[in-house]
């Protein structure tokens, strides 16, 4: 066992520590060359280390990278963007706005330009003319995007013509709302109501 | 180091603005120091793998409240070696927590078990030098583990390891001293 003083002690971690003056070394250095137990015991803690210098790094594994972004959350914050909605109900439909002027947006907006059809089975199709056959009623929402919509029956739900022309007969009947969006303004705020839609009901209740 | 930081700081303004992708060259820039952080912690590549990948996810979530005019690699590092800890500390029982026992200057029950159940010396002797490393930090009792690994294995600077495990650098210091004074124990005359 080791009978000297701890400062000795403590002097041999500070070396280890690279906290030892050049005068403090030198005295370290003479202690150990004439005390076997602190050489001993100087050995003893510095050996752990050598082999510690040793070390091979492990690299992380093929895919660790993907990995990451696979588990990042697809939204930065739903909880946090409701709370900030209730707590902003002014500022939220401005800046949803912006969200919706984002490039992706308009990009969509863009790409947007193909004739589309909500699917009813008597719905008749004629090229890019959506007719509601006279005498039928069509069950659900109606939305025509870049085409023409003719009603001459009845329409048991919204109906709403995107970029497109709306024709009414005198036989025609829609139950619910009827709305035609021509412009990137109106076509935003179609997609934002929807999107407030989406948003709203939850933000009525308390989520934590 | 310097031209890191700056790197680091750009993309990281980048994700702040909601770029995700951006997020991706982070994580590829540090994936290996922090995958190794965690494998020398927790002594096994799965546990790593799943721990270092949710160190960058908790940094994703948080990255709003990383200070910019420190290191990253400091912050990330934080995360990762308290997860690891909350790891380790899940796998046993409570009762063995740094529960000391007089007289063993500073080792905690778990490691006296776990010094019991240690292999004997001629399969020492056998291992690997790189196996052999790995046996002997999870040897380490748990409050000794993360500075030894932080000084020796990943070889920072002291006041770095105070940042990384927000401990006052006296404290570091102490546990580093403690450290070696455990592994003199634990290896012997090798
Ligand atoms: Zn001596």
């Amino acid at each position: 066992m080791n009978t000297c003083s701890e400062q000795i002690i403590q002097s041999m971690h500070a070396y280890l520590d690279g906290e030892l003056s050049r005068e403090e070394e030198r005295i370290l250095k003479e202690h150990l060359g004439r005390c076997t137990d602190c050489q001993k015991l100087m050995d003893e803690l510095a050996e752990p280390l050598a082999l510690f210098k040793n070390t091979v790094p492990v690299r992380a594994p093929e895919g660790f990278v993907n990995g990451v972004m696979a588990r990042l959350p697809k939204e930065k914050s739903q909880a946090g963007f409701q709370r900030w909605l209730r707590n902003h109900p002014l500022l939220s439909a401005a800046a949803l706005f912006f969200i919706l002027m984002s490039a992706s947006l308009l990009s969509s907006y863009d790409n947007d330009q193909q004739f589309s059809v909500t699917k009813q089975p008597n719905l008749i199709v004629e090229g890019e003319t959506v007719i509601v056959p006279e005498g039928e009623v069509v069950k659900g929402n109606v939305v025509v995007k870049n085409g023409a919509l003719r009603v001459e029956g009845e329409v048991d739900g919204d109906v709403t013509v995107i970029h497109g022309s709306k024709y009414m007969a005198s036989t025609a009947v829609v139950t619910g709302k009827s709305e035609e969006i021509d412009e990137v303004f109106d076509w935003l705020w179609y997609k934002l109501k929807n999107m407030l839609k989406d948003v709203m009901p939850s933000t009525g209740k308390q989520d934590d | 180091m310097r031209y890191l930081n700056e790197i680091v700081n750009k993309k990281i303004n980048e994700v702040l603005k909601g770029d995700q992708d951006a997020f991706e060259e982070i994580v590829t820039l540090f994936q290996h120091r922090l995958y190794h952080l965690c494998y020398r912690m927790l002594g096994n590549a799965q546990e790593a793998e799943d721990i270092a990948q949710e160190a960058f996810v908790r940094a994703y979530m948080n990255i709003h409240s990383f200070d910019q005019k420190r290191k990253f690699s400091t912050w990330i590092y934080r995360i990762a070696t308290n997860l690891c800890i909350d790891r380790i500390r899940k796998k046993k029982p409570d009762y063995y927590l740094d529960a000391e026992v007089p007289g063993t200057e500073g080792l905690d029950m778990y490691s006296q078990l776990a010094a019991a159940g240690e292999l004997p010396e001629d399969e020492v002797v056998k291992m690997e030098t790189q196996e052999r490393i790995q046996y002997e930090i999870n040897r380490l009792p748990d409050k000794y583990r993360s500075v030894i690994i932080l000084r020796y294995i990943e070889e920072l600077p002291l006041q770095e390891i105070a940042d990384v495990l927000e401990m006052p650098l006296g404290t570091v210091k102490t546990r580093v001293h403690r450290g070696r004074e455990a592994l003199r124990k634990q290896i012997g005359t090798m």
